[in-house]
């Protein structure tokens, strides 16, 4: 039992019933991409020519690993939201809403799954 | 109602959206900036094959080289570089909008336009200086 009034419950949130959240992390996420998108621009353009050898060393050194592991992941949340925008939008019957989002949601899932568990790999056996 | 002081002959009553919609610069990049986020998220899954093939070893990463460096591979690879450069670019001006700047029609679509320039710029200047051996940096 919560003393909250129904009105307060409710203020805030609007028609979407989430407020600013989606709107907010959208943002933010974008911000990071910002210095993530150019330092991944650099790096690959750092590994051109590279041979399977030398694209192992770079990605083994720890900082490398984690700035492509961030990019990686904050990467793909920012893609989840965006794609999220597009299904609300073009998409008009709830049943194609849950099944277009949960297979981006799956893609999502799996690409970021297989990166780091490839980033993993490549540190441990370099 | 013929003699009311608020006469329509002179003035045309304003027209719904519906009726003088026609395309602007910043139309375009609105929709193109969904369109290249999309594209970049197939790109995110060539990123995945690629770190995956590197940590599966030699073989599949060549094979995924000489797939990369195939004409079609190499204009698949120009496409995400347009595509990143354009929604990082059009990114910023969004987080320019959400604070405030840039909202009047002529500086959105003046933006705009530049965004389209800026988007071909880069890629062509990141594969120039692949291209004239300037890459490769890191090796």
């Amino acid at each position: 039992m919560s003393l909250e009034t129904p009105l307060h419950r409710v203020e805030g949130l609007g028609s979407a019933h989430s407020g600013v959240t989606h709107f907010w992390r959208e943002r933010v996420s974008a911000a990071a991409l910002i210095p993530l998108g150019i330092w991944f621009a650099v790096s690959i353009l750092g590994l051109v020519g590279g041979r399977y050898v030398s694209v192992l060393t770079f990605f083994s050194k720890p900082l490398h690993g984690i700035l492509m592991a961030a990019f990686v992941v904050i990467a793909l949340y920012h893609l989840t939201l965006g794609l999220q925008m597009v299904i609300d939008d073009y998409v008009h019957s709830a049943g194609g809403k849950v099944v277009l989002m949960l297979l981006a949601r799956t893609f999502a899932i799996a690409c970021g799954a297989l990166s780091l568990y490839a980033l993993l790999e490549i540190a441990r056996v370099f | 109602m013929a003699d009311s002081p608020h006469s329509t002959a002179r003035r045309p009553r304003p027209m719904s959206p519906f009726w003088n919609y026609h395309w602007s610069p910043t139309m375009a990049s609105s929709i193109t900036h969904r369109i290249s986020g999309i594209g970049l998220g197939l790109g995110m899954a060539v990123l995945t094959w690629w770190l995956f093939a590197a940590a599966r070893g030699p073989e599949p990463f060549t094979t995924f080289l000489s797939l990369a460096e195939t004409p079609l591979g190499e204009v698949i690879l120009f496409g995400f570089a347009w595509a990143l450069s354009f929604h990082m670019l059009n990114g910023i001006r969004h987080l320019a909008w959400d604070l405030g700047y840039g909202f009047n029609p002529k500086s959105s679509n003046m933006w705009s336009v530049a965004i389209y320039a800026g988007s071909v710029l880069i890629p062509v200047a990141l594969f120039a200086l692949a291209y004239t051996g300037n890459g490769g940096y890191y090796l």
